[in-house]
């Protein structure tokens, strides 16, 4: 550890109750990555803050020592978002996990950011109440954390993400002002900008979210077909007809192979394909749409179909998909996650370019997506035992996210940029988008402290504000900032 | 007009007139239709020098970089339907209209039907792009408050209509957006997809920032079906009493039934009211779309029929949508006569209250103090809006008086605040806003000036027009 971290420790120390700083280099080493194993970085420093107060202290300290701070939640994401810096001081939520108020009568809770995104629901379950978003780690990922990447889910298609269920945020802002960001304050939307920005513009300490009524009915389907093409089909007739299913998934052959390996799943024999189709809301609702969504599964050549009858089955069906990333384990020694975007009627076309992609680099990918949004996860399969397998995966990984741009789609859909795709932004955003971002980035952070090389791929400098000037600004008229 | 005085490059910098013409004749350089104004032009009463119609987001970059050339103040104006929301511009050089604007192949939307998606430029009227998507049983599921109004508009002030208890609002439905900044940087964020987490979403930032930041240029959108079918659940509440009844005087709270229809498992698309303060009989009406609107409503019917029964307590009228407890004591689950199901919505639904507005946001379970708090002032005021997603917007007549005006926006903020209620003026002449205060605290004030700072450091776009001077 350098001397100015060294200094740093012993004043985090002073600020934060006993126990809090972490120095010791083997438990520092706990903290190297996050759901993103391949990019390690051991922090300098980890603190364990328990209150936004305690933060706003750590970065301040970080701030007059010039250190940059990375958040940290449960450590789950899958772009390297929360990749700490060996130069800096990693700030783990996992001490502020209290759920702060439930306030079913205007149909929110608040929370802090250390909570399982599933202890929400899990608290109010029982009053008929859940909240929407559910990333796939829903188990273990924090609110915090999913502020930070915009986590969606199987069911964004239909219910939005986390951007559209936050309606307040307490933030922590680089210089260590704690500020609150209201969806019913008058002026910009601020909290908007917030969500979504991978930590680069604060660190949020508090969540007001918004509580959904638990829906009347819930009929969840697995329609098997021979191939990907006749599932793509139905979900085009589908979306087309005018339904908007709570979720809809798809699973290819290998995929399904996997799923079976690992979890015994007992899809139909001899799928190329499933889709899991999840309709929900008022129950004449939800009945005239199943029935719709059957007789299209079958128009279009399903083999078999299956309907949950309740939430065993449901479960039953869900099992198989939602161990897919996992479950590739069983057939392959390594993998990557992708996540890419498309738009849905683009998704034959590069699903097709996906399999050349594998056949001209003797790559396996097995493809999991979420098809009512077009957002892909193709896992490339590859063996890290066998040389130069890894790179060839590496260039299959990335050609898939050059087909999604091509095709008008997006390098991300809800893992995040993060360390891991930063490189990719360029291509999907010119310098000029890139440098109006940066504009947000330096209003909040113009010292670049907060989360620093993630999401935008080369560095920027703030500077000071050009143009014309007009007297003093009101900021610094009144002591509130300094013109950087 | 300044053109007509004699200029020359020496002088350039002194005086109205040479800079004026040098900047005029600059500005027309740019290939795009740029006239001298009228005294129609004027944005809230500030004249501008000069009206630009730019075709093309790249006519907009280059009339913004010889604006930022010559220090000129740039206001972008759509149907010029909500001038008088925001406060004036503390200067208005030029005037941007945004109605000539098309995209890049020459038409104004660009309909994605199979990803219900569309591209849009901000001039194109609201209600135009409604029709065009419909023509494919799709629409922006978003309500436009004032017809004529464009896209860029609605965009620019965030305005939404009774559908946001389902749907959001624009923030919700915009995917990707395109902007021109002060010095004619253009920009783009987002994309043609739904579900898209790369970088910054400069969308939200740009959705109620009135023009403060730079012009909207395009927007993308996500899109619904239009539902199957649509039924208004509408029904007339018993008029408040003088004193007594209840803690709110309604002897049923307007909002703790919007509140207990917000949770029923009917899944309404709206609730919204409509009021005429002190002692009107408050109208309240439920949308309820898609397939199987007809049991729904039926549903619904109940459950507003039961709440009239129950009347004040609004614990009594939760527990009737399912709480879990059964039915409330007393509660009889039929329709009553006043309760009418029909196929088109009301004739005030969706519309402004008036042409004073003020805009009353608060936690739902303050709805029915709110109201009250508005009857205590005395004042006949029309309130109107989503009562469950609790946004209200109360009309005050044109001639109130400035004073009388004050006390009612101070008087109603003061009530609600300790309720976590804002009421901020919406669209109200300048001399009328002026003692009251249009905005009402603004918590992260100074992160937004900062914001400002950063995108239009010469506070040449619309300045002055947004909460805090911003």
């Amino acid at each position: 550890m350098t001397e100015t971290l060294d200094e740093l420790a012993r004043r985090l120390a002073g600020v934060l109750p006993p126990g809090a700083v972490i120095t010791d280099p083997v438990r520092l080493r706990t903290y190297e990555c996050d759901g993103l194993t391949h990019h390690r970085a051991v922090p300098g420093i980890v603190v364990l803050p328990g209150s936004a107060e305690q933060i706003a202290a750590v970065v301040k300290l970080c701030g007059e020592y010039g250190v940059p701070f990375v958040a940290r939640g449960a450590g789950t994401g899958l772009s390297g978002g929360a990749l700490p810096r060996t130069d800096g001081v990693l700030v783990v939520t996992s001490k502020m996990r209290r759920i702060l108020q439930i306030d079913l009568a205007n149909r929110r809770a608040v929370v802090e950011p250390g909570v399982s995104n599933l202890a929400i629901t899990e608290a109010v379950r029982e009053h008929g109440y859940y909240y929407a978003p559910d990333p796939s780690s829903q188990q273990v990922c924090t609110i915090g954390g999913n502020v930070a990447e915009n986590s969606g889910g199987a069911h964004c298609l239909k219910y939005g993400f986390t951007v559209n269920h936050v309606l307040a945020l307490e933030i922590v802002t680089p210089d260590g002002d704690i500020v609150t960001l209201d969806a019913d304050d008058p002026g910009y939307d601020l909290l908007g900008a917030f969500v979504g920005s991978e930590g680069t513009l604060g660190i949020t300490t508090k969540v007001t979210v918004r509580l959904s009524r638990t829906p009347e009915s819930v009929t969840t389907l697995l329609a098997a077909f021979r191939d990907i093409e006749q599932g793509g089909q139905a979900v085009s007739a589908i979306i087309g007809g005018g339904i908007v299913p709570a979720a809809i998934e798809m699973m290819d052959a290998l995929a399904i192979e996997a799923a079976e390996a690992a979890v015994a799943c007992a899809y139909p024999e001899g799928a190329g394909a499933v889709l899991i189709v999840e309709l929900d809301g008022p129950a004449a609702e939800v009945a005239h749409q199943f029935a719709e969504v059957e007789r299209v599964c079958r128009a279009v050549g399903a083999f078999e179909l299956r309907t949950a009858a309740g939430p065993e089955e449901r479960a039953a069906i869900w099992k198989g998909r939602k161990s897919a990333f996992a479950a590739v384990g069983r057939i392959s020694p390594a993998y990557i996650v992708q996540d890419g975007v498309v738009p849905r009627t683009a998704l034959p076309e590069v699903l097709a370019g996906i399999d050349r992609l594998s056949a001209e680099h003797g790559i396996r990918v097995a493809n999991v997506f979420h098809a009512g949004d077009g957002n892909l996860h193709p896992l490339v399969l590859f063996d890290d035992a066998e040389p130069g397998a890894g790179e060839r995966a590496e260039a299959v990984s990335g050609r898939i996210l050059d087909l999604c741009i091509e095709h008008g789609g997006s390098i991300t859909g809800e893992h995040g940029v993060g360390v891991d795709k930063s490189r990719y932004m360029p291509k999907m955003f010119t310098d000029d988008d890139l440098d109006t971002m940066q504009l947000v980035r330096c209003a909040f952070d113009p010292r670049g402290l907060s989360n620093p090389g993630k999401v935008f791929p080369t560095p920027r400098l703030c500077g000071e504000v050009p143009g014309v000037r007009r007297g003093v600004h009101p900021l610094v008229e009144s002591g509130r900032a300094e013109q950087f | 007009m300044a053109a007509s005085h004699p200029s020359g490059p020496r002088d350039a910098s002194h005086g109205p007139g040479a800079p004026a013409t040098a900047a005029g004749d600059a500005l027309r350089a740019t290939g795009a239709a740029v006239r001298d104004a009228d005294p129609g032009d004027a944005v809230a009463g500030v004249a501008p020098r000069w009206v630009a119609s730019p075709a093309s987001t790249e006519e907009v970059a280059a009339l913004m970089r010889v604006s930022a050339g010559y220090d000129l103040a740039v206001v972008p104006v759509g149907g010029g339907t909500k001038q008088a929301w925001g406060d004036p511009p503390q200067r208005c050089d030029l005037v941007v209209g945004t109605s000539s604007l098309v995209l890049g192949g020459g038409s104004a939307v660009e309909h994605s039907c199979g990803d219900l998606v569309a591209r849009v430029s901000a001039g194109l009227p609201f209600d135009v792009l409604q029709s065009a998507l419909a023509a494919s049983g799709q629409e922006l599921a978003l309500d436009g408050p004032v017809p004529g109004g464009t896209v860029g508009g609605m965009l620019a002030t965030a305005a939404a209509g009774p559908r946001r208890l389902r749907y959001g609002t624009a923030r919700d439905l915009l995917i990707g957006i395109t902007v021109v900044l002060a010095d004619g940087t253009v920009a783009r964020s987002g994309g043609k997809v739904v579900k898209n987490v790369a970088g910054y979403d400069l969308g939200k930032l740009f959705t109620g920032s009135y023009g403060t930041l730079g012009i909207i240029t395009e927007a993308v959108f996500r899109l619904h079906p239009v539902p199957p079918a649509r039924r208004w659940v509408t029904t007339a509440l018993p008029a408040p009493a003088a004193a007594g009844e209840s803690a709110t005087g309604f002897p049923v709270g307007p909002g703790a039934l919007a509140t207990a229809l917000a949770a029923s498992q009917a899944e309404p698309s709206a609730v919204e009211l409509d009021w005429l303060a002190p002692s009107g009989a408050p109208a309240l009406s439920v949308l309820v779309e898609g397939t199987a609107a007809g049991d729904r409503a039926e549903t619904v019917r109940g459950l507003v029929g039961s709440g009239r029964a129950t009347g004040v307590r609004a614990e009594a009228v939760r527990d009737l949508a399912g709480g879990g407890d059964g039915p409330a004591p007393g509660g009889r689950v039929e329709a009553v006569p006043e309760t009418a199901v029909t196929r088109q919505a009301p004739g005030w639904w969706g519309a402004p209250p008036g042409e004073v507005l003020l805009e009353l946001r608060i936690p739902p379970s303050g709805v029915d103090r709110a109201l009250s708090a508005v009857a205590g002032r005395g004042l006949p005021a029309r309130v109107r809006g989503s009562l469950a997603s609790a946004v209200l917007q109360i009309a005050l007549p044109g001639e109130v008086g400035a004073a009388a005006f004050a006390a009612f926006v101070s008087g109603v903020r003061a009530d609600v605040a300790p309720l976590g209620g804002r009421l901020t003026v919406l669209a109200a002449p300048a001399e009328l806003a002026r003692l009251a205060g249009r905005w009402g605290p603004v918590a992260a004030l100074p992160l937004m000036r900062r914001v400002k700072e950063r995108f239009d450091p010469g506070r040449r776009m619309s300045p002055g027009r947004m909460a805090g001077g911003l």
